[in-house]
């Protein structure tokens, strides 16, 4: 059993796609679409990685990470944040934040791969 | 010798003669040839009425006792005619402006329409002029026991009070004549001024033939008569300055304020010009007047036997030489004198104690109702009519009391002194803004008890009124209360210390009350109207908001100056209005000028308060708290200039700072329209490339293959829709849209609308076709577009269980309205105006696959179309109401 993703998005195609690709190279993945919840689910089962959108229905995941970040039993945990929002303010502020990662969608399939191997390996 | 039937008979015959004329007078006027009544010859001759008894008579009783001091009665109102013409014109300019009745009215009115000054002011008048009416009874007494006496027929006591009492009675009757005609006091008596024009020629020709007589008949010539006045004391020039100065201020001060001064003056006064003939023709007649004053009386002193009364040299002096004609004319002279004064002061008092006094008094009483129930003109004519007898019987009373012995001189310098009383408040009222009602009572209340107490009533000699024992030790042993040297300040000569005082302490009081009092709005306003009179060319609009009924100020008007006169009134105000009726709209401008018209009757606080009844409005409103600050406005003008200019600075600045926000707003609603652009472009984007590079990769199942194309195809059609909004969109908002104008139903629009979404399985949707019936020409596309898009919205949003959509069409308010109401939830309060924003989807509306612009896209076309899209509150489920365009 692969070391365990959590990818917390809303958008379903969006969420069938990366579910596909990490499965396809080994990894477990699991989904949330609810910002709300988002931050229970993780201390609940605490994921190896997060993939983390922005623009989440009830959080934004800028929200998420802060909370993540304030919570000792989640602080380490490597975040990458995969967002349409891609302008350098976004960016900045994500990385006030801590997030590990930050990349802009559409995304390249090989990209993410690489990034989560090696945000994971770390 | 003159027997004394020959003398009530020339008497007579001179005032039936002065009837005549009066009533010629009055009957040209009345005939409109009365044009030479108003000439300013005529109103200079009206102005001698100041030279009464007391200078025809007095003026060489004066001379043969105090020398040359008699010249200051004459000094004073010749530097006032000559140096302070300008107070006389704005004193007859504000009195023509507001129908100034009198100067208790002037007073009154200056001060915001005072009823409570009006009295007081009235009250001092007739106290200070009744003595001066008495000497003029006293001096026509005085003149026929004159002749009485010559003729060897010694008249007792008994016979003059008698004889005086006949002529009062006389009088009243003249005066009530002549002087209670017409009610309108602000209309010229013209009987009566042509009347008293007459007397003033009468008198002045008496003394110069009685004076030209004593030089060449008597004295024999100028050089002589000039050697005699040398030999005689009244040359030794030992005057007292003090006195001097005193006196000359004081016949100045009374010539403006004495009753019947500002009758003439102002009152009668036709042409504000004509005060340009009398500055120099009045001190030219006071002049002649005075001429031969000295040579009378030193002839007199001269040749008369020693312990004869001065006062009656004029008469005695021809009578003594046998002159029996002469010293008739010269008894006419003096009885013009005291004849026309009584006559004007009279009807100057009767004025005030009826506007001042009785109308307010009878006001009270009666309440609101008065003025519309009572009959406020016989009231009034009635009112005067007894004052007039009033005064004069004060007149004859105080003659008995002051037992007709005083020296002519020394009563008339007292009511001078008591009508100076007003001037304080009278010039203060005109120059000085900040001069308040408290202060002008203040100052005339003290300055009148300072009177009475050092002058009045000592005047009627010791034991008479005041004990003997006061005037050496005060009153109660008050030592510095003695009337004859207040505050302990002994030795001046009474008459000079009662002028000091009265005038010191009055002015003084009234200047610090009024800076420590407040004036009220009212007052204010009057103020600012009488201060600066030459400024403005309307009185006082005092009425703002009337609730009067036309029809009430009518008979209130009628009651007033009359029926025809109120009538014209009304009709010509209607007239101008433009109205057919005879009844004008009771405008504020009309309120005001009626009550103008009105105040010429009943004085300016009286016909205040009756329009203030009938109007009930608030007597000062913001206007003209407005006006008044208006008037602040001019006097700061230069500074305001300034201020405009840094106001416009300004605004420009603001005006700037505003464009820079709306740029930066825009700036600001730029980029964030640009970040949800990016963000919904995107989004569908992602999930094309990813599928596209996992199709690229091959390795799949022929049925991952089709499901991922098939994703793939759908984000492109979403990602195409969304470009067609957007462009849709900025076409619409740029107004570039061109209107495809089409006839078409309704209710073909929405079948189009229901078969393009596909509704009708998953959705039921009710209707109306029956009222769907409706022509229509606009862009059928677009508003087919639009109820489209809500049908839509319904399928994707609508959470009731079994969804229901009910498409109404009514007709409100002459257009035709479409509603389009869901059975589900509805829309939150706080969005029902945000979702016509761009981007604005709600919560969880993703699901639906919009991009949030379908409304904001339905909202511009239906303002190009000319109607009009709203959420419709209440319905229960969400509800859009379709305004639709008119159908022409």
């Amino acid at each position: 059993m692969g070391k365990r993703v959590l990818v917390i998005e809303d958008e379903p195609n969006i969420i069938e796609a990366i579910s596909f690709i990490l499965s396809r190279d080994g990894w477990t993945v699991h989904t949330h679409a609810d910002g709300e919840t988002a931050n229970n689910k993780i201390k609940a089962m605490p994921p190896d990685l997060i993939i983390l959108d922005v623009m989440l229905p009830g959080k934004s995941g800028f929200d998420i990470l802060r909370d993540l970040r304030a919570d000792g039993e989640t602080h380490e945990i490597p975040v990458l944040m995969l967002t349409a929002r891609g302008q350098t303010r976004d960016r900045e502020m994500a990385e006030r934040l801590g997030v590990t990662q930050f990349m802009t969608k559409p995304f390249s399939n090989a990209e993410v791969i690489e990034s989560v191997r090696t945000l994971v390996a770390d | 010798m003159v027997s004394f039937q020959f003398l009530v008979f020339v008497a007579v015959f001179y005032v039936a003669f002065l009837f005549v004329i009066a009533f010629a007078a009055e009957r040209s006027a009345a005939k409109g040839k009365g044009k030479w009544l108003r000439s300013p010859i005529i109103y200079t001759l009206s102005l001698s009425i100041y030279c009464t008894a007391w200078t025809f008579y007095g003026a060489v009783g004066y001379a043969a006792r105090s020398g040359l001091e008699y010249l200051t009665i004459y000094l004073g109102p010749t530097i006032v005619m000559i140096g302070w013409w300008w107070v006389l014109r704005k004193l007859v300019r504000i009195g023509r402006m507001h129908r100034i009745t009198s100067i208790a009215d002037l007073i009154s009115s200056r001060f915001g329409k005072s009823t409570s000054l009006g009295v007081m002011v009235t009250l001092l008048m007739v106290v200070a002029a009744t003595p001066y009416v008495a000497l003029q009874l006293q001096s026509v007494t005085q003149s026929i026991a004159v002749f009485s006496q010559s003729a060897g027929q010694g008249w007792v006591t008994d016979d003059l009070d008698r004889a005086t009492l006949w002529v009062a009675v006389g009088l009243a009757i003249f005066t009530i004549v002549f002087g209670t005609r017409n009610l309108d006091a602000n209309e010229r008596h013209h009987g009566i001024v042509i009347a008293i024009a007459v007397e003033a020629v009468v008198k002045l020709f008496a003394l110069l033939a009685v004076g030209i007589f004593v030089v060449w008949g008597v004295a024999g010539g100028i050089g002589p008569t000039l050697e005699l006045i040398d030999k005689s004391p009244i040359a030794e020039w030992d005057q007292h300055s003090g006195r001097w100065v005193g006196l000359t201020f004081l016949a100045g001060a009374a010539f403006l304020t004495l009753p019947r001064m500002f009758q003439v003056l102002v009152v009668e006064n036709a042409d504000e010009n004509n005060l340009l003939m009398a500055s120099w023709a009045f001190p030219l007649y006071l002049m002649l007047m005075s001429l031969f004053v000295v040579p009378i009386a030193v002839v007199g002193l001269d040749r008369l036997p020693a312990g004869s009364n001065p006062d009656l040299f004029v008469l005695t002096l021809p009578l003594a030489e046998g002159q029996s004609f002469l010293a008739i004319f010269s008894f006419l002279g003096g009885l013009s004198s005291a004849t026309s004064m009584v006559i004007v002061a009279t009807i100057a008092l009767a004025t005030m104690i009826s506007n001042h006094i009785v109308t307010p008094i009878w006001l009270t009483s009666k309440g609101a109702g008065a003025m519309v129930s009572g009959d406020v003109r016989q009231l009034v004519i009635g009112a005067r009519r007894l004052s007039i007898g009033g005064v004069l019987l004060l007149g004859y009373v105080y003659y008995l009391l002051s037992g007709g012995s005083a020296a002519l001189a020394a009563i008339g310098l007292i009511s001078f002194t008591g009508v100076a009383q007003i001037l304080p408040a009278l010039i203060g009222g005109l120059f000085w803004r900040g001069a308040t009602r408290w202060g002008a009572v203040a100052g005339i209340g003290v300055g009148f008890v300072v009177w009475t107490w050092t002058l009045l009533l000592p005047s009627f000699g010791p034991d008479a009124v005041v004990p003997a024992a006061v005037f050496d030790n005060g009153p109660l042993g008050l030592r510095y209360l003695r009337p004859y040297a207040l505050f302990g300040i002994d030795g001046i000569d009474p008459q000079l210390h009662a002028i000091l005082w009265s005038m010191i302490l009055n002015t003084t009081i009234f200047f610090v009350v009024s800076v420590l009092t407040f004036p009220q709005p009212l007052e204010r306003l009057q103020g600012a109207q009488f201060v600066n009179v030459f400024e403005h060319s309307q009185g006082a609009r005092a009425w703002t908001q009337s609730t009067a009924e036309a029809e009430d100020l009518l008979v209130m008007a009628q009651r007033i100056i009359g029926a025809g006169e109120a009538q014209a009134l009304f009709q010509r105000e209607a007239q101008l209005q433009g109205k057919a009726s005879y009844l004008p709209d009771v405008t504020p401008d009309f309120v005001a000028h009626l009550e103008r018209e009105l105040a010429g009757s009943v004085g300016a606080a009286t016909a205040h308060a009756m329009v203030g009844q009938l109007t009930q409005g608030v007597s000062v409103s913001v206007e003209d708290l407005i006006a008044v600050a208006d008037e602040a406005a001019q006097i700061l003008e230069y500074s305001n200039r300034l201020e405009a200019k840094s106001a416009e600075q300004e605004r420009t600045a603001l005006q700037l700072r505003e464009a820079n926000e709306k740029l930066t707003q825009l700036s600001i609603q730029k980029d964030a329209f640009l970040s949800q652009i990016s963000h919904e472009l995107r989004t569908p984007m992602t999930s094309i490339r990813s599928f596209s590079e996992i199709l690229r990769d091959g390795d799949m199942t022929a049925d991952q293959t089709v499901r991922y194309s098939g994703i793939i195809h759908a984000e492109a059609v979403r990602l195409t829709r969304l470009l067609d909004d957007l462009l849709d969109l900025s076409v619409l908002e740029n107004g570039q849209v061109t209107l495809n104008m089409q006839r078409g139903t309704l209710r073909d629009l929405i079948d189009q609308a229901v078969s393009a979404t596909g509704s009708g399985q998953a959705m039921a949707i009710k209707r109306r076709p029956a009222e769907e019936n409706v022509p229509l020409y606009t862009d059928v596309d677009r508003l087919t577009q639009v109820f489209i898009n809500l049908i839509a919205n319904a399928q994707k949003y609508c959470d009731g269980e079994k969804p229901v959509l009910r498409i109404v069409t009514r007709q409100i308010g002459g257009s035709s309205v479409v509603d389009f109401i869901d059975n589900g939830s509805g829309i939150a309060k706080q969005n029902q105006q945000v979702i016509f924003e761009k981007f604005s989807r709600l919560t969880d509306a993703r699901k639906a696959g919009g991009a949030g612009l379908g409304l904001a896209i339905c909202r511009e076309i239906m303002t190009r179309l000319g109607g009009e899209i709203a959420y419709l509150p209440g319905q229960g489920g969400a509800a859009f109401r379709v305004v639709l365009p008119p159908a022409s």
